[in-house]
């Protein structure tokens, strides 16, 4: 795959339909693999990879980068075409400015997951018949790659690509039956001493590095609220649990209605936060509440979060009917 | 003064420690990663290779208040809320944590001495562990640091069977005094024997040191190339995806700057210390702005802090350690290694 | 955790609108009607005025519980602000149960201008459901107490 891609890149360089490419540039291990642009063939020729650890998804970088003089090629996964889509929905992104190729995508592994089961000094990976043969200085270990896949893939929602303008590989279905919601249900179910215990768990390791708010496709403000001294709630550090839950939930409803789900927030936390588990609450809900929605499925949707009825709509006191002493 | 213990009497030993004072060590937590946590009975020492966050926190923690202010009527009070800070112990320290202290100590200990920092520096004994498994992002080589030799107050490894301990400062042979005196059969004085074992125990880590990728990546000296590596076309580049986040500044043991805020409840000001990264685009705000506009500038600063001005003006010590967590926890891995080798190839 | 019931009386914010429910508390005042002085008013021009971080922060400044009332659905001066309200709350109270905060200390209510009875009741009614509640320890901000 990597090859074709590489190939399709050279030619659209070459002919001259792009003036750059936006892919992923090989590090020193197999997967410390940096977003980048690529403007030279040569450079794109030695130095682009794409594997399982390509997991970054590129749309947000579209917004500086379709801003630019020239045309932008840009390999997207299908998880990725719909934060691309908000975007343009956002008019964030210009359309015209940017070619999108989408790409096929079977799922991406985590190496925190690799870590996690004790795998350390990876020196290479290789992937065969859906296992990973890992070598390491100590060693040669092998895993199912389904089982070290990053928790967004392993509860994959769409592997369809919502937005293309060429395809590499086959376009897939929306998974119909993905249980992305079973962990917000589980909580749902607990009490709510018990959700607090478990939030004030994850939540007390957050460091404030805003890697989830930096990466996120959603949050594109130019500055952000959190970083405004004018705004009263400027914290550069949570200096207690209030500012941290505050953060936390300010930034998932900041993209409530506009986050697709794409799981950068979690992939990103150093802390492994799973904070996917916040933004799939708001989308659980108003897909209860106000009828189905996926956000960046086409462009110029209206967010449920903007929207209204007058007649149908849940009262507030709703919420009081889940038990929760 | 060499001491050993068999590994089955590890929490023996953490126990006795824990008895004489306040005991941190590297535990797993419930998302798999090792952190630094109070002993309790039971508590088992992380196999992981290194904490999540650095050591630094004990002494720099990411939030210290300072002073609180009152108001009655004209009067301002000015309030130190010090706690009296008491004896603790880090337990299971790496060698690039250990350097770091070094790192830190040359800003917080020069004058004017930041006594918050002094303070919980002179109460700590610091105990060091020797990596038995280094990982592919570990390059604590590069800056001369032995990990098989890890330093501190004690220094410790661990084999198979046997624990052991040397301890290499006053502190560190009064704690181990200390801990004799309590049980005078926890500790054995190792012979030349065990001297040997713990020999080839040093040189089988060497051995796996030799092995690591990031193991031949050279220091350089680039004191002399300030303005020529700080007007470098190459930041651009590598900055160029940089997210602006705070990740790698927050995960590194030597990252020391921070911002001092007041938090104002109406009644009185609490005066507070946090972490800082140049990553963000407030880092240095001042009245007429910041003096870094761009990202490309700020990931600049950061790098050339690490690598030019801080060896600039404390002999040629580096700012790194080589712990490798930046490596591990950048969102894009844009990272200090990939900067040295790309200032590295603008030299040739 | 719990302080002496008799002593302990709980902050409560209200943030009203300007032309239903501010109307509405006025119109208590010129009855005569009394409500628990343990309720702060906040004016608002419109109940959709109040963003999600107006709330959090009315519980960081130590309130136990926070109220939001508009005109009804259909009343509304600006036409569709209380419809914005209405999911907008929804969204937010839901999030700060699932985060194991009480439902109970958020509460969306519709008052007119000319229900002030109707406002006596639902603060007395609200009032009473916190006081039961207690002290807010979930959503609290430690540095915020003054004692």
């Amino acid at each position: 795959m990597q090859n074709e891609l590489k190939w399709r890149g050279l030619e659209l360089l070459k002919d001259g339909a792009v003036d750059r490419i936006l892919g992923w540039r090989a590090g020193q291990f197999v997967y410390d693999i940096t977003p980048d642009v690529f403007t030279d063939p040569e450079d794109l020729e030695k130095n682009f990879i794409y594997n399982e650890f390509c997991g970054a998804n590129l749309s947000k970088y579209l917004i500086a980068e379709s801003a630019k003089e020239g045309k932008v090629a840009v390999f997207l996964k299908p998880c990725d075409t719909y934060s691309f889509n908000q975007l343009c929905t956002e008019h964030r992104i210009h359309r015209e400015n940017v070619y999108v190729i989408g790409i096929e995508c079977y799922g991406k592994v985590s190496v925190d997951a690799l870590r996690q089961r004790g795998i350390d000094g990876i020196t290479g990976i290789r992937s065969e018949m859906g296992s990973l043969k890992i070598d390491t200085i100590y060693g040669e270990e092998s895993v199912p790659a389904m089982e070290v896949y990053a928790e967004r893939c392993r509860n994959c929602k769409s592997k369809k690509h919502v937005v293309f303008d060429e395809l590499i590989g086959a376009d897939g279905e929306v998974v119909d039956d993905c249980d992305r919601f079973d962990m917000v249900e589980k909580l749902e179910q607990m009490s709510a001493q018990e959700r607090f215990e478990f939030w004030r768990g994850e939540l007390s390791r957050c460091i404030r590095c805003n890697a989830c708010r930096n990466v996120c496709p959603a949050c594109s403000c130019e500055k952000c609220v959190f970083d405004n001294p004018k705004s009263g709630v400027l914290n550069k550090a949570a200096a207690d649990n209030f500012e941290e839950n505050m953060f936390h939930i300010i930034r998932a409803y900041h993209v409530a209605g506009r986050c697709t789900d794409c799981g950068e927030c979690s992939r990103v936390c150093p802390e492994h936060i799973p904070l996917h588990l916040l933004n799939r609450k708001f989308i659980k809900d108003y897909n209860e509440l106000y009828g189905d929605f996926v956000a960046g499925e086409s462009v110029g949707q209206m967010s449920p979060v903007a929207d209204f009825t007058t007649d149908r709509d849940a009262e507030p006191s709703v919420v009081q009917k889940g038990g929760d002493q | 003064m060499m001491y050993q213990i068999p590994m089955e009497s590890l929490d023996r030993l953490l126990a006795a420690i824990a008895a004489q004072q306040k005991l941190y060590l590297p535990t797993d937590n419930t998302a798999g990663e090792a952190v630094y946590t109070e002993w309790t009975q039971g508590a088992a020492l992380s196999k992981k290779l290194n904490t999540l966050r650095s050591a630094k926190d004990f002494f720099f923690p990411q939030i210290q208040n300072m002073a609180k202010f009152r108001r009655e009527g004209k009067k301002i009070e000015v309030i130190d809320d010090r706690a009296e800070a008491d004896d603790f112990c880090i337990f299971g320290v790496r060698a690039c944590d250990v350097r770091s202290f070094d790192v830190l100590d040359n800003v917080f200990l020069a004058d004017p001495v930041d006594t918050w920092y002094e303070t919980r520096r002179k109460h700590a004994t610091v105990i060091s562990l020797a990596c038995t498994r280094p990982g592919e992002t570990c390059f604590c080589h590069t800056f001369g640091i032995d990990a098989a030799k890890a330093g501190g107050d004690i220094q410790c490894w661990e084999t198979k069977d046997t624990f052991y301990l040397e301890p290499l400062t006053e502190k560190g042979q009064a704690l181990a005094d200390a801990l004799i005196a309590a049980d005078g059969e926890l500790l054995t004085q190792c012979g030349a024997d065990q001297e040997a074992l713990v020999e080839k125990e040093t040189e089988r880590i060497h051995k796996i040191l030799e092995k690591l990728p990031l193991y031949d990546l050279k220091a350089e000296d680039n004191r002399e190339r300030e303005l020529e590596l700080f007007r470098s076309k190459k930041w651009k580049e590598l900055s160029s995806h940089c997210l602006g986040c705070g990740a790698c500044t927050f995960v590194c043991p030597t990252c020391q700057c921070f911002d001092i805020e007041d938090f104002n409840n109406g009644e009185t000001v609490q005066r507070y210390r946090c972490w800082d990264s140049c990553m963000y685009h407030d880092f240095t705000l001042m009245a007429a702005g910041t003096p870094r506009l761009t990202q490309t500038e700020r990931f600049r600063q950061r790098f050339m802090h690490k690598l030019v001005y801080y060896p600039k003006a404390h002999d040629g010590l580096f700012s790194c350690v080589g712990c490798g967590r930046c490596l591990r926890k950048c969102p894009i891995h844009m990272n200090i290694v990939k900067v040295m080798e790309t200032l590295k190839e603008e030299k040739e | 955790m719990q302080m002496n019931d008799k002593e302990w009386k709980p902050k409560i914010i209200a943030f009203c609108c300007n032309w239903c429910s501010y109307s509405g508390a006025d119109l208590a005042g010129t009855n005569r009607l009394s409500y628990p002085a343990e309720v702060k008013i906040i004016r608002v021009p419109c109940s959709c005025r109040v963003n999600p971080m107006f709330i959090l922060r009315a519980f960081q400044q130590g309130a136990d519980g926070v109220i939001l009332c508009g005109c009804h659905p259909g009343d509304c001066h600006y036409s569709t602000g209380n419809y914005h309200t209405r999911r907008r709350m929804t969204l937010l109270f839901s999030m700060l149960n699932y985060l194991g905060v009480e439902s109970a200390r958020t509460r969306v209510e519709w008052v007119s201008a000319a229900e002030g009875a109707r406002f006596v009741s639902v603060m007395d009614s609200f009032v009473a459901d916190i006081t039961k509640l207690g002290p807010n320890r979930r959503l609290e901000d430690l540095r915020c107490k003054t004692n």
